[in-house]
Parts: C-alpha cells; structure tokens; sequence
C-alpha cells in the first residue's frame, strides 16, 4: 500500500481554530454548572403574586412544591436528589443532548472528535455513531416529540403567568417569560427531526403542496438552529435567573399593568 | 509589481519527503495555483500539482494551504498578509504519488460500489418527466466537482486509515441523498444501503465537509442529516419496531416481495465485480484498483512501431491492451448496459 506523505505536524492550521472548541466548551460548561445548581436548589422558583414559574421547575410535580405552582398534582416525594420537574427534565436533556447541532457542539469541543477541521481526533479509535451507546442518538426523534409537549406546558405557564394579586396583570416578567417561549418554539420547530417529518421524507413535493411550504419553512429557521440553540440557552438561563431574583426578594418585577 | 513571499511546500513521495522553503514573487490578483507555476517555471521545473482549470469547476487542484483542505485555484493571495508563510502540502488523506499529487482511487472505488439512478420499470432514457420543485434538492448535490476536499477532511478517514471500507465519505452520502431524493429514483433500499454499506453511522455530524467544500454544498444538513433521519424511519423508530412485532409487519413484506421488480433483484451490497477491491480493502494496487494499463503489443524485435503505417494495428495502443473486443463482455463491467435487461 502507498503511504501517506509524511507531514510531521498534526495540524498546520495557522489560524486560531482552537477559540471556537474552547468558547463552546466554556459556555455550555457554564450552563450546565448554573442549571445543575438551580435544579437541585429547591427553592426560589416561583413568584406567588404574579405566577412567574421558571421553566427549570415547569411542571412542578414533587410533594416540595407550592401548591399554587403545582398544576398537574405532585405524584413524586420530596427528595433532594429529585427535580422539581422530574417529569420533563430528562426528556429536555435527551433532546438537546441528542440535538444535531449540540452533537456537533460536544463532539467537538468536549470529545475533541475532531477539535476542529483538519485537525486530528483525539482519540486512537473511533466507530461514530454506530454502536452503542452514541447508537442512541437516534431517539432524537423521540425526544422531539417530547419536547413538543413541553413546549405547550411552558407556553401555558407564560400565559397564565398575566397574572397580579388584583386579577390581569403584565410586567417585566412576562415579556421575559413569553419571548423565552418564542425562543423555545423557534428552537423546537427548527429541528432536523421536524424538518424531516414536516415533508424532508417525502420524495414528491409536488403531491403535498401544504407539506412543502411548512417543510420550506422550517429551513428557513433550521438554517438558524446553531444559533436558536445558544439563545434559547441564554433565555432559559435568563429566564431562571429573573424569577430567582424576583422570587429572592433581590429585585422586584417592574409591572406595566397591576 | 510583485513582491517576494514565503513558502513552503511538502516534495517527495511515498517513501518519504520533507518541507522545502522558497521564495517567490507574487503580483496582484494572483492565486496560489499561480505561484505553483511561478514555481515550476524557475525554480523547481519537477514539482508535480494536479490541475487543470484554474476556474474551481475542475476539482484537480485540491491542496492543504496553511493547514487547511483547500483548491489552489480558488485561493486569492490577497486572503494572506504580506509576511504570512504560506504552507502548501499535499491532501493528508490519501497516499501520495508525488510532491502534491496524491493517489484519490479511494475515491473512485467508492464512487462504483454506488447503485447508479434506477428509473421506474417502463420508463425508457428520453421519457424522463419531472417537476422542478421535486428534483430540486438532488440538484444541489449535483454542483459538486468531486474535488474530495470533503472526503479528505472527514477525522473518520483523515485521522483513520481503517475506517476506509466501511466508510464511504461525505462525497458519497451526497450521492446517495441525491438518487433517494430524486423524483425518478426507484430504488427503495438507499436508506439501508447508505447505513449498512457506506458506513452513514461513523458520521459525527461535525460538519467539517460543509466547511470545506468549495461549491458550498450544505453536505450536512441537507444531505446526511437527512439520510440519518430517513434511516431513523426504517430502522430506529420503536413505534414502527413495536408495529412490526405486533402485526408481524415484517413478515408480510416477506410475502410482498415474492414477486421482487427488477431493481430489488439486484444485490445491493457493494458491487463485487471487477475493479471495485483495492485501497478501500486495504488490498491496493498503485494508482487505480481497475485494469492496469499494459504496454502495447510490440514488433518482432521487441520495440514499438511509433510509425502508424508500420505498426500492426491502427491508432495508438489502448492502454487497456489490445484484446478487447467491444462491447465489452457483461461480467466484465461495473455498470449496467442503458437498455433494460439487456444483461
Ligand atoms: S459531518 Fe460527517 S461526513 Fe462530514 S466531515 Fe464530519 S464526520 Fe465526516
Ligand atoms: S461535495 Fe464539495 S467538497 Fe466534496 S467533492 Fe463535492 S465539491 Fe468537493
Ligand atoms: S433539536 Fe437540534 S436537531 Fe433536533
Ligand atoms: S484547477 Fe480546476 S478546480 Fe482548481
């Protein structure tokens, strides 16, 4: 067999290809710290007067949770090592884990498979995604479906959410609450899983005329999912943390109505 | 006018070579295809570059510049500052004939394990009919120039010799998505084909192809993405996994398919016939796993009659030797004859 050239450097890249690995490791590292935290806080995430449920706690199902916050009962004990949302949480985190773009993000910044183009893998072996356990990416699907559900349950907690002691009310809190759930719906519907069953398997489009103009445009934001995917992070984030402010005592809402 | 910059380029060849500096001049609007040439007509007349049309429709001139996968052509020396060292090496992935040549047959091996277009029972060339928005994404696909810009950045290959037969490369999941999308296609196995026999589940979706490639085809998102979740559909879905249990689904597209058309009949797993073994087995022959070229039948005295008039056959000598009668027998070929079951 012919040998490759022999080129001694790994990489003779110039450029700075390390700084995009390194701000997506920082920044999802970042996020995953903050949300872990808030999670396991059991506490700060509801705002009485006004209805404001962070999305982290959404539904609110163990014995922990505020009555008022707990809209679909709360089947599960009080446990520290239990989320508040024990029932969505871990479909969340399988579908942003099992999300396109994420995959892309983590292989390379985290799994350095590769760090970056034209850059070696670091790792001696490699078999992608053909086996267990990285075979289990292909529940995407699945956790879209899921993640659809969610997303209704969270744009109910926006909507009632319009909420003051004396009936309606309208602050701050709610333009934060309903644009995180406009981001939420951008992210979920630009997933290549709904691309895909929106017309993407289709062979003719000619024959689903309706299917082609929802499959057209959910390209359109598919082409954005990268950049759905970190604004929804720093929504959800954002989100949280104004409730927890709120919530804390450290600030409170500015209200426009109530 | 020109000013001197430098470079360094990769010479040598299989057994070995090293990274060589120069100095060359360098004028407004050049390319580094053109210092290449600049190159070659001063100071070193034997480097060796593939190329051919300096416009990047050819796809000849695929190099490594400062490290990344790029066509020589394409790549304007004002994209570089004025004391950048430029260093130009030959593709990484695949084995090197000479200075920036490099043996593609890889390429080319999995390019003919591919089923060609299989158009519908009945529907003979020339009574094609489709409409524009159907065929629309496989036309994408077909603005690649199969520069293997892609398939040489791709880690599963680049960074793993051994995943070359399984792995057939972003070129090829281009290919594949382009006839499973395409209106006429009748095949209905390219789902199972492209996971099964071009290894589509070592794609990490990194998307490095996308970056590289020089017709900004979106390889990734439009072409593998999608054959990932058309495989979802076939074989991961456990709503459709259970269905087959319960109804004994599967059972019945047995008795469906007792009557197999055509295109079912024919085996899909990679074509065995000739020429299709070689770098991709791990079994190379140099340069090209088809055919080698043989020498031409030469006079008496063991020389070859340049004359025409004097040599035994007309024209020059077939570099496939001069035995073959046309058309060439059926199992000696790696494609299917245009007219239906004329095999
Ligand atoms: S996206 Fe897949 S095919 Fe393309 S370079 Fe990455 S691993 Fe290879
Ligand atoms: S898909 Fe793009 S990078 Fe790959 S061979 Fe074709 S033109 Fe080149
Ligand atoms: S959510 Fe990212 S691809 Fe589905
Ligand atoms: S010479 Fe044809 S693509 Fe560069």
């Amino acid at each position: 067999m012919r040998a490759r050239a022999a080129i001694a450097a790994k990489t003779l890249r110039t450029d700075r290809w390390w700084f995009a690995p390194l701000i997506t490791f920082a920044g999802l590292s970042a996020w995953v710290i903050y949300a872990t935290v808030r999670v396991f806080m059991h506490k700060w995430y509801y705002v009485a007067d006004f209805h404001y449920l962070t999305p982290f706690y959404s539904p609110c199902i163990t014995d922990r949770c505020i009555p008022e916050a707990a809209h679909f009962g709360t089947p599960l004990p009080s446990f520290w090592l239990i989320p508040e949302a024990a029932f969505t949480l871990p479909f969340l985190l399988l579908f942003r884990l099992t999300c396109y773009y994420y995959r892309k993000a983590y292989y390379r910044a985290f799994w350095l498979s590769p760090p970056a183009c034209a850059v070696p893998d670091g790792h001696k072996k490699y078999t992608g995604e053909t086996r267990f356990p990285l075979l289990g990416q292909n529940l995407h699907r699945y956790a879209f479906y899921a993640a659809g559900i969610i997303s209704l349950i969270n744009t109910w907690d926006a909507v009632i959410a319009f909420h003051s002691p004396s009936g309606f009310g309208f602050g701050l809190g709610n333009i934060i609450l309903v644009g995180n759930v406009v981001m939420l719906w951008a992210y979920t519907l630009s997933c290549h899983s709904c691309r895909h069953i929106a017309g993407g398997r289709l062979k003719h489009f000619s024959k689903h005329p309706v299917r082609y103009r929802f499959w057209t445009f959910v390209s359109k934001l598919n082409a954005r999912h990268m950049m759905l995917a970190w604004i929804t992070l720093g929504t959800l984030a954002l989100t949280d943390f104004y409730i927890m402010a709120v919530s804390a005592g450290w600030i409170s809402d500015l209200r426009f109505v109530g | 006018m020109g000013t001197k910059r430098h470079f360094k380029v990769w010479r040598g060849d299989s057994s070995g070579g090293e990274i060589q500096d120069f100095d060359v001049e360098v004028n407004e609007g050049e390319v580094v295809l053109d210092v290449i040439h600049r190159l070659q007509a001063t100071q070193t007349p034997d480097l060796a570059c593939r190329w051919n049309c300096k416009a990047g429709k050819c796809g000849s001139c695929s190099m490594e510049i400062n490290g990344m996968p790029k066509l020589g052509c394409m790549t304007r020396m004002s994209t570089f500052t004025d004391d950048e060292t430029i260093t130009i090496t030959p593709l990484r992935t695949f084995p090197v004939i000479r200075d920036l040549v490099t043996d593609v047959s890889y390429n080319y091996e999995k390019a003919r394990e591919t089923p060609a277009f299989a158009p519908p029972e009945g529907v003979a060339p020339g009574e094609y009919r489709m409409q524009q928005v159907d065929v629309e994404r496989s036309q994408e696909f077909r603005k690649c120039i199969e520069c293997f810009l892609c398939q040489n950045t791709c880690h599963v290959v680049r960074d793993h010799e051994e995943n070359k037969e399984a792995f057939a490369g972003p070129r090829f999941f281009i290919r594949a998505a382009e006839l499973d999308m395409h209106p006429l296609d009748a095949r209905t196995d390219r789902k199972n084909y492209s996971r099964d026999h071009q290894g589509l589940g070592y794609c990490n979706i990194t998307k490095c192809c996308t970056e590289v490639c020089p017709e900004h085809i979106k390889i990734t998102d439009n072409a593998i993405i999608p054959m990932k979740e058309r495989v979802v559909d076939n074989k991961y879905d456990p709503l459709v996994w259970l269905g087959r249990k319960i109804f004994r689904r599967d059972e019945l597209e047995k008795q469906d398919k007792a009557t197999p058309s055509r295109h079912e009949r024919e085996n899909m797993a990679p074509s065995n016939t000739m020429g299709v073994t070689g770098v991709a087995s791990g079994t190379s022959t140099p340069f090209s796993s088809a055919r080698q070229p043989e020498p031409p039948a030469v006079g008496p005295d063991g020389k070859l009659d340049v004359a025409e008039i004097l040599s035994q056959k007309q024209g020059g000598p077939s570099p496939f030797g001069d035995d073959h009668e046309f058309p060439l027998p059926s199992d000696r070929v790696t494609y299917h004859h245009p007219t239906p079951d004329k095999d």
